[in-house]
């Protein structure tokens, strides 16, 4: 996986297999200091020790199940290939949250790739989880940010599918939006 | 934020989109499924998801559902789609890259007749 949107969106599948309601998922900017860094936030059902092991290390083998996020240690690797690591917070019952951070001019930084996209898949596909997504750039003009709580937009549209053609392209236009106003042109 | 004038407008959205629905008799319920484990992801299964949304906005494509599951534990065959129509059986369907998804999309979901060359047996 060569985009960190894709990476983001293996993570939030895996929060959303560990049953969690309520997720978040982070990207921030940070041009002032040189960091792009991105996380995602569940409240789902989190690890015990031993599971935490086993997603930060893929060598780290009792494998009792495949499912456990291979995609996790890549991530962790290319982090730490382009001077920044990856964390992995959890706690069992309580929720999981791994947040990555690279060096964001290093030359051997994974793109961010299509952030929009991996919102957009989420937000429909999982219609009984509440989606936060934040992104935020923060550059020499200042900061900006867009910020999606699914909420609001849930109940204005009460029954109506989030895959109705309509729906769709507003909501897809909504994410577009917010991004580039966050965006300067520049980013990759 | 733009977020009140957004809604109002959503709000609007959610008229039509019921407006039209009722206009269209919706032939059975019928559900997209793509596939996004981790092995899924990799092999394209977002390009599939995002080639399956475009079709339905484009198309003006009423009444489908579009979800995802995880690992379908067949790693060669990904990205793997299936489609549910009313109470037929689900066809699924492997190697679904964005150009066989919007295939599908239109020959399957719109018209009714599976893609036969990518169908798995199953
Ligand atoms: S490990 Fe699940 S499809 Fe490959």
């Amino acid at each position: 996986m060569r985009e960190i949107a894709l990476h983001l969106l293996d993570i939030a599948e895996n929060s959303v297999s560990a049953g969690g309601r309520n997720i978040r998922m982070d990207v921030l900017e940070n041009l002032q200091d040189d960091l792009l860094n991105v996380s995602v936030t569940d409240d789902g059902r989190g690890m015990d020790e031993e599971t935490a092991k086993r997603v930060l290390d893929p060598f780290y083998t009792t494998r009792t199940t495949r499912k456990v996020g291979l995609g996790i240690p890549l991530l962790k690797l290319a982090a730490e290939s382009s001077g920044g690591g990856l964390s992995l917070e959890t706690e069992s019952g309580k929720g999981t949250r791994i947040e990555a951070t690279f060096r964001h001019s290093h030359i051997d930084r994974m793109p961010l790739g299509d952030v929009g996209m991996t919102m957009l898949t989420l937000l429909v596909s999982y219609p009984h989880v509440n989606w936060t997504f934040h992104y935020e750039v923060n550059g020499k003009d200042g900061n900006r940010q867009f910020l999606l709580d699914d909420k609001e937009i849930k109940s204005a549209l009460g029954d109506v599918p989030l895959t109705e053609p309509d729906v769709l392209k507003f909501l897809r236009g909504m994410i577009e939006e917010g991004i580039a106003s966050v965006t300067p042109e520049t980013v990759a | 934020m733009p977020a009140i004038k957004s809604l109002e407008e959503l709000k609007r959205v959610r008229e039509e989109a019921l407006a039209k629905k009722q206009l269209k008799a919706t032939p059975g319920h019928i559900q997209v499924i793509v596939a996004m484990g981790t092995c899924g992801i990799a092999a394209g299964a977002r390009d599939t998801m995002k080639s399956v949304l475009n079709f339905i906005e484009t198309e003006h494509l009423s009444g489908v559902t579009v979800t995802q599951t995880g690992c379908m534990g067949m790693c060669e065959q990904e990205p793997i789609m299936q489609v549910v129509i009313g109470d037929q059986p689900k066809v699924v369907y492997g190697k679904v890259n964005a150009e066989v998804a919007s295939q599908i999309m239109k020959q399957h979901v719109q018209n009714g007749s599976p893609v036969k060359d990518y169908v798995l047996p199953l």
